[in-house]
């Protein structure tokens, strides 16, 4: 008993000893390094559960390989118009690869909303809603933590693409200037999945509605088809469609036939989406109860 | 260790109000919290607690009322609150998936500390909390004791003023439960206003300076221990008889003798009687003796905040505090102050 008595005595000294004066508050942390750290979390978790990265490194590799082989003979054939299937498939590769790059990027911003809609059922959401910072800092760094997720994602795509075929004529330089305006448009459509995500109260049916808003997004426009192909609403959809312009421009940069006009559309659509989203998300999270 | 204490309560809620769809999960609550020491917010499962404390904590908007906390309105300067205030929530307000000190830096970082200043302010508290071993632990793997302490280091990087702990002992083993008990103890010495919500009525006994019992989203009480506990009656007697097949028998005496309700415990032996005057308890023992019934034991204390709670909402709290599954001999109970004698 008085061993015990002692013991904590000397606990209660010792967390004395660490509680910090009114005068050692440090300054909270301002909008941009809040978000940072915000993104330094998001990366120690890919660090502590890799198998997050499956959907980044396995189902890029699967999409690009299996869209390829199963359209490329149908679809290629019509591009290539010589009636043999090899070159119909190598026709389609060119068109195909930064289709699908953007394809596979797009649908894994989904994942950030599922992540977040995960973290608001824990406790520590309320912890994060509790301090003093930008709150969101929280949001925007998941965004930027998932930017290294996109960026894996990418070059597996691209490299999966290279050894099928795939030879962009805009070079490197195409190449990269591709892929930074891809993770631009990604990083604001991201506030979409966070909308959702907010929104939705399980994580179920946050996928629903991601899924529902992201199957029209990505196949009903220029990934896997031209839309002069397609019947008249369809095609007014698919020339609309975000989706089709960050896809025009991408093939433009790739091919080295840059266009400043396309990317100015797709940096339009980007401002658009955060104008509306951001602030929306924003909203239902100083609601959330 | 706090400069200039002030007179100015640390919280004051008029007419405070949440409702969620039909449901009124707060319905007008009035409380005025002084500054330091711990106040206790008791109430069994949903009560209203969480929603009132979230409210409090810049987390949930208030439907009507106004409340301030530590001088500022929850919904005009949230921002100057939160850099006063520290939570911890319910269920740990860790992330599960990071390790001890990586939660820690994460919290540090964001309240303002550089990255190898974040680091050091970790270490330090994980050592004083006596987790330095677990510190690259994943919190996933820690054990419900840990997990609190680590989540109670988590609110103390910077000394918050006010602290709002939601039923910080709720799922601990008795021996971390006293670990947190004193932990809170020390934070108060170190002048940090708390404020508690359990549904244990022995931990607000314990604990709180003063406290308010919550049923149905409104305060149905407001007080110190002491002066609840005066509202229901002059105090108990509790007999522990040596053969159990005479419980009954002895509950029937007491009963007559001390015309006070007799509850019976779910130890066998146990009797709690609640008396209308101290002075007869002699006569309830005299009469057991005259019918031969053997009385191992017998205690006189006040009630326990049990009995309050039954005499305040005319049903007992649905939340029971576990003794039984006590380990070790509870400091917390011997010191409270029962007159004990063995009698015959």
């Amino acid at each position: 008993m008085s061993a015990q008595t002692t013991h904590q005595a000397s606990q209660a000294r010792t967390i004395r000893g660490v509680l910090l004066n009114d005068d050692q508050r440090p300054t909270p942390s301002g909008a941009a390094s809040a978000s940072l750290t915000y993104g330094w979390r998001a990366l120690l978790k890919i660090k502590h559960i890799p198998e997050q990265l499956f959907d980044v490194t396995i189902f890029p590799i699967m999409m690009t390989v299996m869209m390829t082989y199963v359209f490329g003979g149908a679809i290629g054939e019509t591009m290539a118009g010589t009636g043999d299937s090899s070159a119909a498939v190598d026709a389609y590769v060119q068109f195909l690869i930064p289709g699908v790059f953007a394809q596979t990027l797009v649908m894994i911003t989904m994942y950030t909303g599922l992540t977040l809609n995960r973290d608001i059922s824990k406790g520590v959401f309320d912890r994060f809603r509790s301090l003093p910072t930008w709150r969101p800092a929280q949001l925007v760094g998941a965004l930027l933590g998932d930017q290294v997720r996109y960026t894996i994602a990418g070059v597996i795509i691209l490299a999966v693409g290279f050894i099928m075929g795939f030879r962009p004529d805009g070079g490197l330089t195409g190449v990269l200037g591709a892929f930074l305006l891809l993770l631009v448009f990604s990083f604001c459509l991201s506030w979409v999945w966070t909308t959702v995500a907010l929104l939705m109260r399980t994580e179920q049916a946050a996928m629903g509605v991601s899924m529902f808003i992201m199957m029209p997004l990505t196949f009903v426009s220029n990934i896997f088809a031209d839309p002069q192909t397609m019947p008249g609403p369809v095609r007014a959809f698919a020339e609309v469609n975000p989706v089709s312009n960050v896809v025009g421009a991408i093939r433009e940069l790739m091919e080295g036939t840059v266009d400043a006009g396309s990317i100015t559309t797709v940096l339009i659509y980007c401002a658009v989406l955060v104008a509306i989203f951001g602030p929306l998300s924003m909203f239902i999270y100083n609601r959330k109860s | 260790m706090r400069t200039a204490p002030t007179t100015e309560p640390a919280v004051v809620t008029r007419g405070l109000v949440k409702r969620f769809g039909d449901n009124t999960a707060v319905d007008g609550i009035d409380l005025t919290i002084p500054r330091g020491g711990i106040y206790g917010v008791l109430g069994p499962n949903g009560a209203g607690k969480t929603t009132a404390i979230r409210m409090l904590a810049t987390l949930l908007r208030p439907d009507a009322g106004e409340a301030e906390v530590l001088g500022h309105n929850v919904l005009a300067e949230p921002k100057a609150i939160r850099s006063k205030i520290a939570l911890t929530g319910q269920f740990a307000s860790l992330d599960e998936d990071l390790t001890g000190i990586e939660n820690l830096v994460l919290l540090g970082r964001l309240q303002g500390f550089s990255g190898p200043a974040a680091r050091r302010r970790g270490a330090d508290l994980l050592e004083a909390f006596g987790l330095s071993d677990a510190a690259g632990r994943q919190v996933k793997k820690y054990s419900g004791g840990m997990r609190r302490r680590l989540d109670i280091a988590g609110s103390l990087l910077v000394t918050p003023e006010m602290i709002f702990l939601d039923e910080p002992t709720t799922g601990i083993d008795p021996r971390s439960r006293n670990q947190v008990w004193d932990i809170i103890r020390t934070l108060v010495d170190g002048g940090t206003t708390v404020l508690l919500t359990t549904q244990y009525l022995e931990e607000a006994d314990q604990l709180a300076d003063r406290l308010a019992v919550i049923d149905h989203g409104r305060v149905i009480a407001e007080g110190t221990p002491g002066q609840l506990k005066a509202q229901v009656g002059s105090g108990a007697l509790k007999v522990r008889v040596v053969d159990p097949a005479e419980r009954e028998q002895a509950a029937e005496i007491l009963a007559t003798t001390l015309g006070g309700g007799v509850v019976r415990e779910a130890d066998p032996t146990a009797l709690t009687v609640s008396l209308q005057e101290q002075a007869r308890t002699s006569d309830g023992l005299a009469a057991l003796e005259q019918a031969g019934i053997g009385v191992e034991t017998f205690a006189f204390g006040q009630p326990s905040l049990d009995e309050v709670f039954l005499a305040l909402t005319g049903k007992p709290a649905e939340a029971e505090p576990s003794d039984e599954d006590t380990e070790e001999p509870d400091p917390a109970a011997a010191a409270a102050g029962d007159h004990t004698g063995a009698g015959r």
